[in-house]
């Protein structure tokens, strides 16, 4: 079943076409891959999904339902979360409260205060940030800032999760953790859209994978496809 | 143990509080008329600064826009207060500010930083500056009586509004709602990514903020028997609560309570005995303050207590 789809999705700044003519769809359950060099679009792709930019054409619908013109916070209760390329955390609020707010919040349906602390700890539990939880947020290693920004998204109660960047300055055992944890999000039936600089991590952790280069689709597969694509390797290393 | 000591010092704190607010509750029995003159004054000022505080701390947004709703209230009391009982008067002025803080809110808080800032001063001088043009061309006289309340009878209904405005301050820091604020505050665009409906909550609060500062000016405007826009909209009472908070630190309840009732204490005295050099004065203590105490006068003693605290703790 799609769970996500968008259709000619288009943004321009001024001259300058950031996205064009995309289209692309997610089914549920899956773990799609977007990949493309800098200032590709990528990340406005993302921010038009979220609801962060509008859209300039285009239209993108979740669950079938049309989600282009809402605002983020509506987008959030429907069902898809994200995170930043660079972790926006609420750093003068303890890593408790960061996901806290989002488990209180981030749902359609009201949630009580005791309700949503303890689904705040549970998912502190599973980043493995638990020995965190009172510290604030600005104390926090890259490592640890980007599990909190998991831990806040999960805590929305998404069935769509946009990761952007989640392992850029992981070193290397830390990628390893986050690619496991992409897995155990995985198997709790969230579906998965990321964009990834980390090419060991998108070829081993993605069913498909979606090419952009200057705004536009130019290639879409499983990794081994892509990675024996001539486009995609053209763009990478040049001719 | 850490509990005990906490419930302890809680309950040794809402002891303290009870027993100032009893104080305050009796002192026009014993004190001179000057001295509940100056009491008033000084929790007007404390209570435009807690109201200011609720909005602007955890947003920070800084909003120039006090003078305005002060000024609602203001002249809300001039217009009507002829016509009906004092308790109706202030909560209309209340209730006008209100009003006017979510029409505001909802066409400004789309901006961010100077931009806000900016445009809330802009609105307080538009007011002031459209009833000038309209009492000087429209009425032909500039300025209202205003019906005049017992100076005691001022006192007790502003440290009515004065327990009101801590309380619902109070309130609000701990509620869900109060999350939302500070989460806007710390990143707003994090805060709406997490299904926080970012302008509904700044609205809100920025409302509840102007009510407070409205039913002040209504209470404040028997005082003075006499009115007009310049008196009503003073710019000044946009700038001094946030100097005041930021005195305070808004980090905490108490932190824009001290900070106004102290810099409005010090204005009187500085003014009564230094009226040459006051502004200079006061100038140079703000500006210490600013510099060497960026979480307030609240921020420097906790900081002082922490320290002694993570000493004690540091081998456990």
């Amino acid at each position: 079943m799609r769970i996500l789809e968008g259709e000619k999705v288009t943004k321009h700044f001024g001259g300058l076409a950031a996205v064009h003519g995309v289209d692309f769809d997610i089914d549920q359950g899956e773990v799609v891959g977007l990949i493309g060099p800098n200032g590709a679009g990528k990340t406005t792709l993302f921010n038009l999904i979220s609801g962060s930019l509008p859209t300039t054409a285009g239209e993108i619908r979740y669950k079938d339902k049309r989600i282009t013109g809402l605002k983020p916070h509506e987008i959030c209760k429907r069902g898809v979360a994200r995170t930043f390329q660079s972790a926006k955390l609420f750093a003068g609020m303890t890593v408790f409260e960061n996901t806290l707010a989002a488990s209180l919040f981030g749902s359609k349906r009201a949630v009580s205060v005791a309700e949503a602390e303890r689904e705040a700890a549970e998912l502190l539990e599973f980043v493995e940030l638990s020995a965190a939880g009172s510290m604030q947020a600005r104390d926090l290693s890259i490592g640890n800032r980007k599990r909190l920004e998991v831990a806040r998204a999960l805590a929305t109660k998404p069935e769509l999760l946009m990761f952007d960047e989640v392992m850029a300055g992981l070193n290397p055992s830390e990628i390893v953790q986050a690619m496991e944890l992409i897995a155990r999000i995985r198997s709790r039936g969230i579906t998965i859209f990321m964009i990834e600089h980390v090419m060991k991590a998108i070829m081993n952790v993605c069913d498909r994978i979606i090419v952009l280069h200057h705004g536009r689709k130019i290639a879409e597969g499983t990794p081994r496809e892509i990675a024996a694509s001539r486009a995609v390797v053209e763009v990478y290393l040049g001719e | 143990m850490d509990l005990v000591r906490g419930t302890v010092k809680n309950s040794l704190f809402a002891g303290l509080f009870f027993l100032i607010l009893i104080l305050l509750a009796t002192v026009s029995l014993y004190v001179p008329p000057y001295f509940v003159i100056l009491l008033t004054t000084i929790l007007m000022y404390v209570i435009i600064t807690v109201s200011w505080t609720i909005f602007s701390g955890p947003t920070r947004y800084i909003s120039l826009a006090s003078a305005a709703f002060f000024g609602v209230g203001v002249y809300t009391s001039a217009l009507i207060g002829k016509v009906f009982p004092l308790p109706i008067v202030i909560v209309a002025g209340g209730l006008f500010s209100f009003i006017l803080a979510l029409l505001v809110g909802l066409l400004t808080l789309r901006l961010r930083g100077m931009y806000f800032i900016i445009f809330t001063f802009s609105i307080s001088e538009l007011i002031r500056n459209f009833l000038l043009w309209w009492e000087t061309t429209m009425t032909g006289t500039v300025g209202r009586w205003v019906v005049m309340v017992d100076h005691v009878v001022v006192y007790y209904v502003i440290l009515s509004i004065f327990v009101l405005v801590l309380f619902t301050s109070y309130l609000i820091r701990r509620s869900r709602f109060g999350l939302a604020l500070r989460s806007i505050g710390e990143q707003e665009e994090a805060a709406v990514h997490i299904g926080i409906n970012a302008t509904w909550v700044k609205t809100i609060a920025f409302a509840i903020s102007a009510f407070f500062m409205g039913a002040t000016g209504a209470i404040m405007a028997t005082k003075w028997k006499y009115i007009d826009p310049r008196i009503a909209f003073d710019p000044l009472l946009s700038f001094l609560p946030v100097l005041m908070a930021i005195f305070g630190g808004t980090g905490q309840l108490f932190g824009p309570v001290f900070g106004a009732a102290i810099f409005a204490y010090l204005e009187e005295i500085l003014t009564t005995k230094f009226p040459y050099y006051y502004m200079l004065l006061f100038g140079s203590i703000l500006i210490v303050v600013i510099l060497f105490l960026p979480h307030g006068l609240v921020g420097l003693v906790q900081k002082w207590r922490e320290g002694s605290w993570r000493r004690k703790n540091a081998n456990p």
